[in-house]
C-alpha cells in the first residue's frame, strides 16, 4: 500500500464500535490451541477476519494458516427442495390429499411435476388408475430432501457419488472457501501493546522514546505523496537552452510581438513576394487590424535592447550612465528606416549590393500586410538592422512562439516554439558555424553532427544540421543554419565584411525525441495531461 | 520542397553506377538533395522519390537530376546550349498584340526539332511542366506553358487578347468546339483546371495564341487546343510561354529547352523564334541562351570557406556545379564566371561561393571556432520578471500549463460572459483572416480560456487542481507600426469541490510579496495617496459570481495607481460553458507593470 508507514493500524472497534474482532480472536486463541475461524466466526466475512489476523500476525502475536477447501452450496432449486420437499414428494402429497388426482389437474403440469411423477412411479409411491393417479402408501421418506438438508448443514456430502448426482441435477454447486486456523505466536499477548509510530516532541521531553515499543517500519512501501508545484516540461527544456545560450554569451531578443508585417517577416529576409511560404495556405494573415504602418523603430523593443546592452561609453569616466530610453533613442536617430525600406525594395525588384535580385515588380502593399509571425527571424531582422547604427560583433538568441496555418495533426500544431540564434562578427567562416553548432549541440547531448547543403531564401550558404539517431539508425535533421545573405545584411546598411550566422530549431522536436512523445498535442496546448506535467523529471539535456 | 519521382534503374544507368542505398544517400547528402523514399519491392519499376531544394528549377525532372549529378561527379561536362536556325534560315514568327498587355503581357517561345520521345521522356516532359506550373509559376498565375505538335500548325503565329465570346476552339482531349466563355462553365467543376479559371475569368479579354490558319494553340493559362496536341509520335515541338512576370518567363523557357533539347536530332540545339512585340519593346529572338557572366573573388570564396585555394582549383570546383569559370586575365583575384541558363537560382557571388563549398564538401571544411569577443549574455527583462512569477507560483504549489495562444471568439469572450470590445481601440482582439479551423479566430486577450480548457481536459485528475500560466496575450494598438502589441499576463486557476477564492487571493499576496509590493488596505476614498503597494476592491465583473470578485490595484513609486487585474469565483455559467462540474476561482493580472 503506497504511502502507508508501518503495519496497518488497529482500529479499536470495527462495525461501528459494536465489536472488537481482534480482541475476540485473541480471546479464542487463548482458550483453544487451534482456532478455526470458519467454525468460530461463521458469520463474519472472510476479508474482515483476514484483516484482523494480519494486524495480529504483523506483531507476531498470533500465527495463522490459510485453508482452502471445497464446499457445496445449494442452488435456488436445491434450497426450495430442502425447505418444501422434493418434486416426487409434492406429487405424492397432492395425490394423497385428493385421494384420486386427475392427470389433467393443474398441480401435475410443469416440468418439475413431470420429474416428480416419474420419480414417484419409480419409488412406487403412486400409480396410474385410468386417467388419474392414486397413492400406494400412507407415508413416504423424502430422501432427496433429507440429503439436501444434511448437505446444507455440513456443506458437504458423505458420499461423493451422491454429490456428483446432485450436482448433475443442478441442486448443488461446488464452492471454494478460505478459512484460517489461528494459534498463539512468538510474541503472544492478550492485549495489543502500545506501539509508537513516530518520534514526537513529548517523547523526547519525557524520555519515553528510550523504552517505547516501536512499530516496525514498512521499508517496502513508498513515502507520502507530496503535492507540490511544477514547471511545464517544455519550459524546463526552454530553460536548459536559455542557459546554454547565456553560457555562450548570447543576449535574448525582444520577441514580444506575435503580429508582424509582411515587410519584417518576409521582405527584409529576402523572401520574394511570390514565395509559397507567403501563401494563405501557410501563413496566418490578420484581418483586423487591417494594415501595418510604415517600418520604423519600436520603442519598447529598443528600450529592452538598450537595457540588456552592457556597453556604455560612460563606464570609462565619472559621468552618470545614460538611461536605456535615451540610449535607445540615440541608436534610433542613427537609423533611416525609409532608406532601409527602399533598399529592400530595390534588392528584390532591381537587384542591388552585388545581387541581380529577383527582378519582379515589388508591391508595397504586400509589405503592409499583417501576419502572425511565421518565425522569430522577423525579430532577428529588426535587431540586426539596429546593429547597423553601431556595427560590431554580437550574439542574439530567442525562444518564442511562432505560427503556421497548418492542419493540426500528431506532428503539427498551428503554433510552436522556435529556438533561434544569431551571431554577427567579422571574418566568420562556414566551418566556424559548424564548429559552433557542434559545441552547441554537444551541450544538449548530441555529439556528432553532419552538415548538408540546403536552400533557404535568407541564408547562403545554408546548412541543414543532421545528427545520428540511434533508435532510428539513421541521420535525422535536427536544425537549420546558414549565413545570412548579403542581400539581407547590406540592405540594412551593415558593412560588407560583417558576416552573420543564423541557426534555428523547434523547441518541441528535440523535447519529443528526448521524451519519446509522438503526439505534439501531448506536449503543448490544453490537452496536455496535468499528471505528465507534475511527474516529469528535471531536464538534464547534457546527461541524457 | 518539391519531391520528384524518378525511375531508379534508369537513373542509376544514367549515373553509370548501381548505387547501394547508403551510397546514393551519401551522394544526395553531399550535393544537398534528399532521397525521401525508395519504392523497391512495392512498385514496378522502382521509383526514387527525391526532394529538391525549392530554388533548383533545373532539377524538377529526371533529366535535370541526372545532368546535375553527372556534372557533380565529373562524369559529364555541362552542355553548351546553342541556337540552330531552321535549314531554310527563315525563323518562325509570333506577333504579340498590344491588347495582351491588359491581361498577360509577356510572351516567349522556342522550337525543339527532331525530338525522339519515349513513353518515359514524354511523361517526364509533361511532369516538368506540371512542376513548373505548380512551383515557380504559382499555379500558372505567373507563367503558363503550352506545348504543341508543330507539324499540325502553320506559322506565322500570333499572341492576341480577345473577348472570350470571340475565342472558339475544341480544347485538349475534347472534340466539340466551344467559346472561351463556355469553357469557363465547362471546366468550373474540373478537379484539375477549375483552380486556374479565376486567373483570367473576369478580364474583358482573354489571352489566346493562333497560327496562320486561325487554329488556336492555347488559351493560357487554362488549356491548349486539341488540334496541336502533343503525342508520342511528335518530333517537332512548338513551345509557347505566357506570363505576367518577365523574369519567371525567361526561367521557365530556359529550363524547358535546357532539359529537353538533349533529345533533339541535334542534341542541345534549340530553334529560335522571332517575336514581334514592339508595343512593349519586347521584340527579340527567343530564346536567349547566352550564359550570364559575372565575377567572383577568389579571396571572398576563400575567406568564407576558410580555405586558401588557388583560382584554378576554384574553377575546377565550380565546374562540378555547372559553371564555366576562368581566372581573369586582368585581375589577380577575380574569376570570370559564366552561369548557365539552367542556374536561375544564382543571384549573387554568395551563391557561387556556396557552390564552391558544396563541391569542396561541407563536411571537409576547416572548422575555426568564431571569436567570442564582446559577447554579452543577458536575459530579456520581461522574461526575467516572468520567471520570478513562475518560480514563486510553482513553489507555492501550482502547476504550470501551456495552452495555445490562438482561440475562438466565443472562448475568449462569450464563454466568460464578455463581449468583444468595439469602441476601445486598445482592447480590441487581433482577428485572423484565413484560419483553417474555427478554433483559431483571434489571438487571445486573456489567459483564462486556456486555463479553463486545460482543466476541462484534465477532469480525470484529482481535485483540487492548481494551475497557472505566465504568457503573452495581444491587443490591437493603433499607435504602433504593427497596429498591435503583446502583453505579458499571469493567470492562475483553482478548481475543486470548493471554489478556493482565498487560495487565488493567497497566491496573489505571495507573488506580490516576492515582487516587493506590500499590501495596503484601502477603501474607496483616498486611494492613490501615499506610498506604493497594492490593494483590492470588490468589482462587478460578469465573469465572476456577484460579490466574489475583486479588482487588483497597484501603485508604484512615482506612477499613477492603476488596475492591473482581477480575481474571483467564476460565475457558474462560465463553468458550464467550459464544461466544468466543480467550482473554480481564477486570477489574472498584467505583469508588465512591474518591469
Amino acid at each position: 500500500m503506497p504511502g502507508t508507514r508501518g503495519p496497518v493500524p488497529i482500529p479499536l472497534h470495527i462495525n461501528g464500535g459494536q465489536r472488537d474482532l481482534t480482541a475476540e480472536i485473541l480471546e479464542a486463541v487463548d482458550q483453544e490451541a487451534e482456532v478455526g475461524t470458519s467454525t468460530k466466526f461463521p458469520q463474519i466475512p472472510q476479508a474482515e477476519i483476514k484483516a484482523a489476523l494480519d494486524r495480529l500476525a504483523s506483531r507476531s502475536m498470533v500465527e495463522y494458516d490459510t485453508k482452502d477447501r471445497e464446499e457445496v452450496a445449494l442452488t435456488k432449486e436445491g434450497e426450495e427442495i430442502a425447505s418444501a420437499g422434493s418434486h416426487e414428494y409434492k406429487v405424492w402429497d397432492a395425490v394423497r390429499q385428493a385421494g384420486r388426482l386427475s392427470l389433467k389437474d393443474p398441480s401435475l403440469a410443469g416440468a418439475n411435476a413431470k420429474i416428480g411423477q416419474g420419480n414417484a412411479f419409480k419409488l412406487k409411491w403412486v400409480k396410474k388408475d385410468g386417467d388419474a393417479l392414486v397413492s400406494l402408501t400412507d407415508s413416504v421418506q423424502d430422501a432427496t430432501r433429507e440429503q439436501l438438508q444434511c448437505a446444507k448443514e455440513n456443506r458437504t456430502f458423505q458420499d461423493p457419488k451422491v454429490q456428483k448426482d446432485f450436482m448433475k441435477r443442478k441442486l448443488v454447486v461446488p464452492q471454494k472457501v478460505i478459512s484460517y486456523v489461528a494459534r498463539k505466536g512468538p510474541k503472544w499477548a492478550m492485549e495489543m501493546p502500545v506501539e509508537v509510530t513516530d518520534l514526537t516532541a513529548e517523547m523526547i521531553a519525557d524520555g519515553s522514546w528510550q523504552t517505547a515499543n516501536w512499530k516496525p517500519y514498512n521499508y517496502k512501501a513508498e513515502g507520502a505523496q507530496l503535492s507540490g508545484g511544477a514547471f511545464h516540461p517544455l519550459m524546463k527544456v526552454r530553460q536548459e537552452f536559455r542557459e546554454i545560450f547565456f553560457n555562450m554569451g548570447f543576449t535574448e531578443m525582444p520577441t514580444q510581438r506575435f503580429v508582424d508585417t509582411g515587410f519584417w517577416n518576409f521582405d527584409t529576409l529576402f523572401v520574394p513576394q511570390q514565395h509559397p511560404a507567403r501563401d494563405l495556405q501557410d501563413t496566418f494573415y490578420v484581418s483586423d487590424p487591417p494594415e501595418a504602418g510604415p517600418p520604423g523603430p519600436d520603442p519598447a523593443t529598443d528600450e529592452a535592447l538598450a537595457q540588456m546592452d552592457d556597453q556604455d561609453e560612460q563606464d570609462e569616466n565619472d559621468s552618470a550612465p545614460a538611461s536605456a530610453a535615451t540610449r535607445a533613442k540615440d541608436i534610433s536617430s542613427k537609423l533611416d528606416y525609409q532608406q532601409y525600406f527602399n533598399n529592400v525594395r530595390s534588392v528584390h525588384q532591381d537587384g542591388a549590393f552585388g545581387s541581380i535580385g529577383y527582378r519582379y515588380p515589388y508591391n508595397d502593399a504586400e509589405t503592409k500586410r499583417l501576419v502572425l509571425r511565421t518565425h522569430t527571424t522577423a525579430v532577428s531582422a529588426y535587431v540586426l538592422h539596429r546593429l547597423a547604427a553601431n556595427p560590431r560583433p554580437c550574439r542574439y538568441f530567442s525562444i518564442d512562439r511562432v505560427f503556421r496555418n497548418e492542419t493540426v495533426d500528431a506532428t503539427h500544431l498551428a503554433e510552436f516554439h522556435q529556438i533561434e540564434g544569431v551571431i554577427a562578427d567579422f571574418g566568420l567562416t562556414l566551418g566556424g558555424l559548424q564548429a559552433f553548432l557542434k559545441r552547441f549541440f554537444r551541450k544538449i547531448g548530441v555529439p556528432d553532427l553532419k552538415f548538408k547543403p540546403a536552400y533557404n531564401p535568407y541564408t547562403e550558404p545554408s546548412m541543414e544540421v543532421y545528427a545520428w539517431h540511434a533508435g532510428l539508425n539513421k541521420l535525422v535533421e535536427i536544425g537549420n543554419s546558414g549565413m545570412f545573405r548579403p542581400e539581407m545584411l547590406q540592405a540594412m546598411g551593415l558593412p560588407e565584411d560583417l558576416r552573420c550566422y543564423g541557426f534555428g530549431l523547434s523547441l518541441e522536436r528535440p523535447t519529443m525525441i528526448k521524451y519519446g512523445i509522438s503526439n505534439i498535442r501531448e506536449l503543448l496546448g490544453h490537452k496536455v495531461d496535468l499528471g505528465f506535467i507534475e511527474g516529469n523529471p528535471a531536464v538534464r539535456l547534457d546527461r541524457e | 520542397m518539391p519531391t520528384i519521382s524518378v525511375d531508379k534503374t534508369e537513373l542509376y544507368k544514367a549515373l553509370g553506377k548501381d548505387y547501394s542505398r547508403d551510397e546514393f544517400d551519401e551522394l544526395c547528402f553531399e550535393f544537398g538533395i534528399e532521397l525521401d523514399e525508395d519504392t523497391t519491392g512495392r512498385e514496378e519499376p522502382a521509383q526514387l522519390k527525391i526532394e529538391i531544394p525549392a530554388n533548383r528549377y533545373d532539377m524538377l525532372c529526371f533529366e535535370g537530376i541526372a545532368l546535375n549529378l553527372n556534372v557533380f561527379l565529373g562524369r559529364q561536362a555541362m552542355p553548351t546550349y546553342t541556337l540552330k536556325p531552321p535549314p531554310g534560315g527563315a525563323l518562325e514568327t509570333v506577333t504579340v498584340s498590344p491588347a495582351t498587355a491588359a491581361v498577360r503581357p509577356y510572351f516567349s517561345c522556342a522550337i525543339l526539332r527532331g525530338v525522339q520521345f519515349t513513353p518515359a521522356r514524354y511523361a517526364s516532359f509533361i511532369a516538368l511542366q506540371d512542376k513548373l506550373h505548380a512551383n515557380l509559376a504559382r499555379q500558372r498565375s505567373l507563367v503558363a506553358i503550352g506545348t504543341h505538335d508543330l507539324d499540325t500548325l502553320q506559322g506565322p503565329f500570333s499572341y492576341e487578347a480577345l473577348p472570350p465570346d470571340q475565342i472558339r476552339f475544341a480544347p485538349l482531349n475534347q472534340t466539340r468546339a466551344m467559346t472561351a466563355t463556355e469553357m469557363m462553365g465547362f471546366y468550373e467543376k474540373d478537379k484539375h483546371l477549375a483552380r486556374y479559371l479565376p486567373i483570367i475569368r473576369d478580364s474583358p479579354v482573354y489571352p489566346v495564341i493562333y497560327d496562320a490558319n486561325r487554329t488556336v494553340l492555347s488559351l493560357p493559362p487554362i488549356i491548349n487546343g486539341n488540334h496541336s496536341k502533343l503525342t508520342l509520335a511528335t518530333t517537332n515541338i512548338f513551345i509557347d510561354i505566357t506570363a505576367t512576370d518577365k523574369t519567371k518567363l525567361e526561367i521557365v523557357t530556359h529550363i524547358l529547352v535546357a532539359m529537353f533539347s538533349q533529345y533533339c536530332a541535334d542534341p542541345f540545339t534549340i530553334e529560335p523564334v522571332r517575336i514581334l512585340s514592339p508595343h512593349n519593346t519586347e521584340s527579340r529572338t527567343s530564346p536567349d541562351l547566352t550564359p550570364r557572366t559575372t565575377h567572383a573573388s577568389a579571396a571572398y570564396i576563400n575567406s568564407i570557406t576558410g580555405l586558401s585555394l588557388p583560382r584554378t582549383t576554384i574553377t575546377t570546383l565550380l565546374k562540378k556545379m555547372c559553371y564555366h569559370a576562368t581566372p581573369s586575365p586582368t585581375s589577380p583575384d577575380t574569376l570570370d564566371v559564366a552561369i548557365p541558363i539552367t542556374r536561375a537560382d544564382v543571384l549573387h557571388e554568395a551563391d557561387i561561393m556556396e557552390d564552391a563549398a558544396i563541391a569542396y564538401g561541407f563536411n571537409k571544411l576547416p572548422r575555426a571556432f568564431p571569436a567570442t569577443k564582446a559577447a554579452a549574455a543577458a536575459a530579456l527583462p520581461i522574461n526575467k520578471l516572468a520567471d520570478i512569477v513562475r518560480l514563486e507560483s510553482a513553489m507555492a504549489g501550482w502547476a504550470e500549463v501551456m495552452p495555445l495562444t490562438l482561440c475562438s471568439l466565443d472562448e475568449n469572450y462569450q464563454w466568460l460572459n464578455k463581449s468583444p470590445p468595439s469602441s476601445s481601440e486598445q482592447q480590441k482582439p487581433i482577428r485572423l483572416q484565413n484560419p483553417k479551423t474555427a478554433e483559431y479566430q483571434i489571438v487571445r486577450t486573456s489567459l483564462l480560456p486556456g486555463l479553463l480548457k486545460t482543466l476541462r481536459e484534465n477532469k480525470h485528475h484529482a481535485v483540487p487542481m492548481r494551475i497557472f500560466e505566465v504568457g503573452d496575450v495581444a491587443f490591437q494598438d493603433a499607435r504602433l507600426e504593427r497596429r498591435s502589441r503583446n502583453e505579458r499576463h499571469f493567470a492562475a486557476a483553482w478548481y475543486g469541490k470548493q471554489a478556493g477564492f482565498e487560495m487565488v487571493h493567497g497566491l496573489l499576496d505571495r507573488v506580490m510579496m516576492m515582487l516587493r509590493v506590500g499590501f495596503v488596505a484601502r477603501g474607496g476614498e483616498g486611494k492613490g495617496e501615499g506610498g506604493e503597494g497594492y490593494w483590492i476592491e470588490e468589482v462587478e465583473d460578469a465573469t465572476y459570481l456577484a460579490g466574489h470578485a475583486a479588482a487588483i490595484y497597484l501603485q508604484l513609486a512615482g506612477r499613477k495607481a492603476q488596475k492591473i487585474g482581477t480575481f474571483g469565483i467564476l460565475h457558474p455559467s462560465v463553468l458550464k460553458a467550459f464544461e466544468l462540474p466543480f467550482p473554480a476561482s481564477t486570477l489574472e493580472l498584467n505583469v508588465e507593470v512591474f518591469l
